[in-house]
């Protein structure tokens, strides 16, 4: 059977960036505030804050691309992690309650993760950065899924 | 409304189809504290003056015990409770009044509590799990002993029938309701009674208990020789003691016999407590073999069971009571406890595949007792080098599953596959697979979960 695996959105990935580049460019502004009055320690502080910029960055789109869910006939499957990779298989049958959760960055951006809840603690299968129609559909999905296959402890 | 209709008993035997109160000693067990504290504080006050309280004092404690003596039997007049419509249904509160209605069709246990105090009164307190809720949902306390036990029997009774049954019960139906079954202690076989120089000799020979019994040694030696620095690794040792000496109160006097409603558990130095873990609500059991102990043959056996949740102190006191099925038993006590709870199960069948050689150097020390066998009941796995684990859950407890390399794993192609189940004593996985075997497993333990979900369902 072939497997789709679909991701999240882009724009995940640039809020993440956009993020980052924010939180960069306050310590590249209090390196230069640092070579006003030291020369040699500030711009040993800029060349470090770049790297550091460039190699979060790199980190980030490696994670980002990483994430990715596929709606089987009967589970559910999310796989994430780049240095500690991990796959989680949800039977629909299993599902307890599915959750949309929000912030308020994600939603001005038009985002949402969809968190899956099953009687186990350890399950936690979650899908983040998805657009609100793609994760309102998915939750809609799982719940009707889920219901259907509804198994008692 | 049934509480207005004049009730037909139509169950004239069954306990608590009609209102009834709680133990008129109730409230005094409740509120011994507060007696406790009174005596406390004239006691002391007069152990100050050097002579009788002084008369101020006394009408203060006289206020005060007669206020409370006067709240707590209000409040004991308005406590009262009755089975109604499948519910138990639990009237409360002077001021504003409470109704709580807990669904006997969700009903996961009834435990049955007797604190010190309550056992040398003859009382018992009742304790009821219902799935879905934070904590124990209601307690009747206290009920006389045998009516306790009545009363529990009956509710549990309730309980496992169809529910649409349950709830037409109150009225009159035109099918003969099923004659309740005996109920109490006569129809229960023991199998297995903990001896308690086993039990003892078990906690000596746990970690903790040889830690102890070593540092104990120590420090009575350097008591000998310098009494100063003693003191403080004395107090150093304090915690370990107090969780050797919770587990001890706890599990002391183990009994565990089998009855109707499923294995009944007894223990408890100074307050007892009976247990029964209900018939297919066992999500998965878990059983530990210390190093100490392997020479012996004793294991350990917990159990997660659905119910029983909840976070804090006091839930996590409940737990740590409720999730033992065996302190310590012989292997093959154990055996038979365990074929109890999981009907069908032979881990001797079970053929443990074991790791490739290559897992060494992830895991050098447990690589040895690493192991995991799967067949279409139940998946068994085992870890630990020094306390040797293993972990049985049936196929169709089986939530989810997560495949899981860590950057070691991923050089040496390794992969753990984790079976997560509901409860948090039991995590059974399969640690250090070949990675590609790995990735086979995990679609075949979703399979074989489907497949045995569905043949229960």
């Amino acid at each position: 059977m072939p497997l789709t695996w679909l991701a999240p959105s882009h724009r995940l990935l640039a809020l993440r960036r956009w993020q980052l580049r924010v939180a960069g460019l306050a310590l590249v502004l209090g390196a230069v505030v640092i070579t006003l009055f030291a020369t040699t320690g500030g711009l040993i502080a800029l060349a470090l804050v770049l790297a550091a910029e460039i190699a979060a960055e790199v980190i980030l789109l490696r994670r980002f691309r990483a994430w990715g869910y596929a709606e089987r006939a009967e589970d559910l499957l999310v796989r994430r992690g780049v240095l500690v990779r991990r796959l989680s298989v949800v039977p629909y049958g299993r599902m307890q309650f599915v959750d949309v959760v929000a912030g308020p960055l994600e939603r001005s951006w038009g985002l949402a993760t969809v968190r899956l809840h099953t009687a186990a603690a350890a399950s936690d299968a979650r899908v983040p950065g998805l657009p609100a129609a793609e994760a309102e559909r998915l939750r809609d999905r799982l719940a009707m899924l889920g219901e259907s296959r509804a198994a008692g402890l | 409304m049934s509480e207005l209709a004049p009730e037909p008993a139509d169950q004239p035997s069954a306990p608590g189809s009609e209102w009834a109160r709680l133990h008129p000693l109730s409230p005094l067990l409740k509120g011994w504290r507060v007696l406790g504290v009174l005596a406390a504080f004239t006691a002391q006050d007069q152990l100050r003056r050097g002579g009788l309280p002084g008369r101020q004092l006394l009408v203060f404690a006289a206020v005060v015990l007669l206020g409370s003596a006067i709240a707590s039997y209000v409040s004991w007049r308005r406590r009262r409770w009755r089975v109604e419509g499948g519910d138990l249904r639990l009237d409360y509160g002077v001021f504003t009044r409470k109704s709580r209605r807990v669904p006997l069709a969700r009903l996961q246990a009834i435990d049955v509590v007797r604190p010190l105090l309550a056992r040398a009164l003859g009382l018992a307190e009742l304790r009821l799990e219902v799935v879905g809720h934070g904590s124990t949902e209601a307690t009747l306390a206290y009920l006389t002993e045998p009516h306790a036990q009545q009363v529990r029997g009956y509710l549990l009774d309730l309980a496992h029938r169809p529910a649409a049954e349950v709830i037409l019960s109150p009225h009159p139906s035109p099918h003969p309701s099923p004659p309740i079954p005996s109920w109490g202690p006569h129809d229960e076989a023991v199998l297995v009674a903990v001896p308690a120089g086993r039990f003892v000799a078990s906690l000596i020979l746990s970690a903790s208990g040889a830690f102890t019994a070593i540092f104990g040694g120590a420090i009575a030696l350097a008591f000998l020789v310098t009494p100063a620095a003693a003191g403080g690794v004395a107090a150093a040792l304090l915690p370990i003691g107090a969780t050797l000496y919770r587990k001890f109160t706890i599990e002391f006097g183990f009994t565990v016999a089998l009855s109707p409603q499923g294995l009944r558990l007894r223990h408890g130095l100074l307050d007892t407590r009976q247990q029964t873990v209900p018939r297919g609500r066992v999500q998965a059991v878990r059983i530990v073999e210390p190093w100490l102990w392997r020479r012996l043959g004793w294991v350990r056996v917990e159990v997660d069971v659905a119910g029983y949740r909840g976070n804090g102190a006091a839930a996590a006191e409940e737990r740590a009571a409720s999730g033992v099925l065996l302190p310590v038993a012989l292997r093959s006590e154990s055996a038979a406890v365990i074929q109890a709870v999981l009907p069908g199960l032979d881990l001797a069948a079970l053929r443990p595949v074991r790791p490739p050689r290559r897992a060494r150097w992830r895991a050098p020390l447990s690589w040895h007792n690493l192991g995991a066998a799967f067949d279409a009941g139940w998946s068994v796995t085992s870890y630990g080098r020094i306390r040797r684990v293993t972990d049985v859950v049936p196929q169709d407890k089986l939530q989810s599953v997560r495949l899981v390399q860590g950057p070691v794993q991923r050089r040496l192609r390794l992969a753990t596959v984790h079976l997560d189940t509901a409860g948090r004593r039991v995590h059974a996985a399969a640690r250090h697979w070949d990675a590609d075997q790995a990735e086979q497993l995990t679609d075949a333990l979703a399979t074989l979960a489907r497949t045995a979900r569905s043949h229960h369902g």
